[in-house]
């Protein structure tokens, strides 16, 4: 148990590092940052020198990547090229409308897809199985992206019900977190039809039954609960693509997030913060996993914790 | 119930085989699903190749006065009818939308294409020769899983800008890793089979035994994973034109199309709603025929 801990944490460092190496390389590709950021000016080369070296542009790679790795380990991922401010503040300002968001996603997910799931195993084979089934296949079926404009066209547009941008109050979150949990939905509301099909075929469902206890208990209390535990893994490592997705999402809402702090520095290759911003939602990612396999395991000791990754 | 219907019936059915007409209508009938899916495919990919010939305009001429036009059937001008409207500089978007299905139909081919090639050579290899090579693979795939997807191509493609290519390669060097832990997995069940250690017996080299043995048993579930990431891949594509990460912005791309819409949405739906459409039935069809494909071949598949 203990050595598959250690095994399990040395693979996530092992992935940190990888993921820090893809990050800081690929950034430095192409592209002097300097001379974008002159684009307006025509400046000297006694300029450009100067800003290389407050930069810290000036020294050798493994230097600089020295220096993000060391970075890295105390969360000081540098400051922004554009504004000066320390890349960490930037993000933490921008942290609470993320995990707000990717929350919200994740409970408009879930309170579409139980329902969904449950109703299309019992209703196996009838009608209410076979909207069922369609809905999550649509679900899956377009971007979530214009789901978020075809919302902010009904809703915001023609009924003005709800806003469409920025993120002030509960109401902001609304049209957002929708767009964002549709996807999941669909795809949970599948897992969730799958897993209580194989539990109602146990045959301790056929003794509840056969106690005398009523259809809706033996759904609840007996299938269900036992169809959660894949469903809970499921929807912890599909946190991960939640906060993907909240890179899209933020863009269609204006949504003041780590997102479009990402795709903003982008647009102005603000490198310590891209750098810094994939870097962190990644290592929340991988972290989210760790944590769901570890509590997975003792949860259900039936987990082989051997190596085997058949 | 056939014998009532059979004395009811005025024609003998002797030695009338059914017709062929009617064995496709009995087809239709089993799986609508997968027909369904096979004609919005077929559909995608016509409109994909035959583009030039279905488009009634050309897909980027600009007009200065039918900018934002309405979707209309008819004009009184009788010179141009643009029955999906017009996008913000005049340019016809059924013409756009059928030319689009290039780009998604060319990402999601040719992406398969290459994650396929890869997945399954190291699939093959992981699973059949076992030990420390599949130890490497299993742990650099284990590595790309643990990844986001989007945010690899998002640092990735604003590094090395825009280009249909260049998210076709991304795409195909990061999704390899779905065929390669499914081969693997599917050879390492399949190598102790008997008729396995029976051609090994007999003398049969591991090529001969990978290529005439193992490789057509795992086909099916290549076929179904394929054509699921066929769908994936267009979704992808999508996204980031959307972001201005993906294909170039002046080809006509149902993903540019939806980001293009983004400031008139308010004022011209149409910009904004047949693009998505398009996207819509496409991916619905792929996983229509994903779906189908994998309850055909078996429906305990892990996918």
């Amino acid at each position: 148990m203990i050595a598959y801990i250690i095994r399990r944490l040395l693979h996530t460092i092992l992935v940190v590092f990888a993921i820090s190496l893809i990050i800081f390389f690929s950034v430095r590709l192409t592209g002097d940052p300097v001379s974008v950021m002159f684009q307006a000016g025509e400046p000297t080369k006694e300029a450009i020198a100067e800003v290389r070296k407050n930069l810290g542009l000036d020294e050798p790679l493994y230097v600089q990547y020295g220096i993000f790795l060391k970075g890295l380990i105390t969360f000081d991922f540098g400051e922004s090229f554009r504004s000066g401010m320390p890349v960490i503040d930037l993000i933490k300002e921008k942290l609470g409308a993320t995990l707000a968001l990717a929350f919200g996603g994740m409970a408009v997910a879930i309170m579409i897809a139980f329902p969904v799931g449950i109703l299309s195993a019992v209703k196996r084979g009838t009608g209410v199985d076979f909207f069922g089934r369609i809905f999550s296949l649509i679900g899956i079926s377009f971007p979530n992206f214009w789901l978020g404009i075809m919302l902010i066209l009904i809703f915001a547009v023609n009924l003005k019900w709800l806003p469409s941008s920025g993120f002030e109050s509960f109401k902001h979150l609304i049209l957002p977190s929708i767009t964002l949990g549709m996807i999941l939905s669909g795809i949970l509301a599948r897992l969730v039809r799958s897993s209580m099909l194989e539990v109602m075929n146990q045959q301790y469902i056929s003794t509840a039954k056969s106690k005398g206890i009523s259809d809706f208990a033996v759904i609840i209390k007996h299938a269900f609960r036992n169809a959660l535990l894949p469903t809970v893994t499921f929807l912890g490592l599909q946190f991960g693509a939640l906060l993907g997705g909240t890179v899209i999402v933020e863009q269609i809402f204006s949504w003041p997030g780590i997102g479009r702090l990402i795709i903003d520095a982008i647009n102005q290759r603000d490198y310590p913060v891209i750098q810094g911003g994939v870097i962190f939602l990644a290592v929340i990612m991988v972290a989210v996993n760790l944590v769901i396999d570890l509590s997975y395991t003792l949860i259900d000791p039936r987990i082989k914790i051997g190596g085997s990754r058949s | 119930m056939t014998s009532i219907q059979l004395e009811q019936s005025p024609q003998p059915i002797s030695q009338q085989k059914p017709s062929f007409l009617k064995k496709i209508w009995r087809f239709i009938k089993k799986n609508p699903a997968g027909v369904a899916g096979m004609i919005l495919v077929l559909l995608s990919i016509s409109a994909a190749l035959f583009s030039q010939w279905i488009a009634p305009f050309d897909p980027s001429k600009a007009s200065l006065t039918s900018r934002l036009a309405p979707p209309s059937w008819a004009d009184e001008t009788g010179e141009s009818v643009f029955f999906l409207g017009a996008d913000q500089v005049g340019r016809d978007l059924f013409s756009r939308i059928i030319y689009g299905a290039k780009i998604s139909l060319m990402v999601g081919f040719f992406g398969v294409l290459i994650s396929l090639v890869i997945g399954t050579i190291l699939g093959l290899v992981a699973g059949y020769f076992g030990k420390w090579l599949d130890d490497f693979i299993m742990r650099v795939a284990d590595i790309q899983l643990a990844f986001p997807f989007i945010l690899f191509a998002i640092v990735i493609m604003s590094v090395l800008g825009t280009g249909i290519w260049k998210i076709i390669i991304i795409l195909g060097l990061t999704y390899w890793v779905g065929f390669a832990r499914l081969i693997r997995g599917e050879v390492i069940s399949l190598k102790e089979q008997e008729y396995i250690h029976a051609a090994k017996a007999i003398g049969g080299t591991t090529f001969t035994i990978i290529r005439k043995h193992i490789l057509p048993n795992v086909m099916s579930s290549i076929l179904v994973l394929g054509t699921m990431y066929i769908a994936e891949f267009i979704l992808l594509e999508a996204s980031l034109t959307f972001l201005g990460l993906g294909v170039d912005p002046t080809i006509p791309s149902w993903g540019g199309m939806l980001a293009d819409s983004r400031n008139y949405v308010t004022t011209a739906w149409w910009t904004a709603t047949f693009p998505g459409i398009a996207i819509m039935l496409t991916v619905l069809g792929f996983n229509l025929l994903g779906d189908w494909l994998r309850d055909k071949f078996d429906p305990n598949m892990k996918l």
